[in-house]
């Protein structure tokens, strides 16, 4: 039985307080987590803080498919996905992966899974405020070859 | 009735989170069409190159077919993370 948790929020999260929870069962034997950040420029832009829309119910239920999938390929014990939506400054946290197993193989490859599925999959949006004003972060690339090399 | 959503930058152009019209579209694409009609912010906003559809929650493709009571949401490509 896979533990899989889901939230979005605007609060902040503590990431001492999820690998607590993530590493408690003695059968766990590799515990890989990933935060996400604000930074101070993306696209050539000196930013400044950004804010993060999504689509409630839809957003809830596209993380959910993909950690079913990630459950389906890779050996897990327990998986958490957090992530903030509201207006966020530099240097915040916006994103949380957790995963739990036996082993660290199937750790490393189900978190990064997630990440990658996540950036293109799960409906948020950003919105940058820059100097110049605010603007919609467009979608990279790299976020889409990403995801593709898991097929 | 169908409930139509829009949402980031989507949203913007078109001024309104969500509007209600009344069933008869055969697909998402005669839904699209009839909304781009409404005026040049709404043609620019749902160009349909870039545009992303969900029927009920779920991505699908512009030719999916809706009925009363569907949940259908134009958003561009995501960006989160």
């Amino acid at each position: 039985m896979v533990n899989a948790e889901i939230q979005v929020q605007h609060a902040d999260f503590d990431l001492a307080t999820e690998y607590a929870q993530l590493s408690c069962a003695y059968s766990t034997g590799a515990i890989v987590t990933f935060v996400g950040k604000v930074r101070d420029f993306n696209q050539g832009d000196d930013v400044a803080g950004l804010s993060l829309e999504h689509y409630p119910g839809m957003t809830e239920k596209a993380l959910a498919s993909i950690l079913q999938q990630a459950k389906s390929r890779w050996s897990i014990q327990t998986v958490k996905v957090i992530h903030r939506i509201g207006d966020l400054a530099l240097g915040d946290q916006i994103v949380f992966v957790g995963v739990a197993s036996a082993h660290r193989g199937d750790a490393f490859s189900a978190c990064e899974f997630i990440m990658d599925y996540l950036k293109t999959q799960a409906p948020f949006w950003k919105k940058e405020s820059t100097a110049t004003g605010a603007h919609w972060v467009d979608a990279r690339e790299t976020d889409t070859s990403a995801a593709e090399r898991w097929k | 009735m169908i409930k139509v959503l829009f949402f980031a930058q989507i949203r913007e152009l078109v001024g309104c989170n969500e509007l209600s019209v009344a069933a008869g579209f055969s697909d998402v694409e005669a839904l699209r069409r009839e909304l781009v009609g409404k005026g040049d912010k709404w043609a620019l906003a749902l160009d349909s190159n870039k545009l992303l559809v969900a029927v009920n929650q779920e991505i699908c493709a512009l030719t999916t077919a809706i009925k009363s009571g569907d949940e259908v949401a134009f958003f561009p490509p995501v960006t989160g993370g």
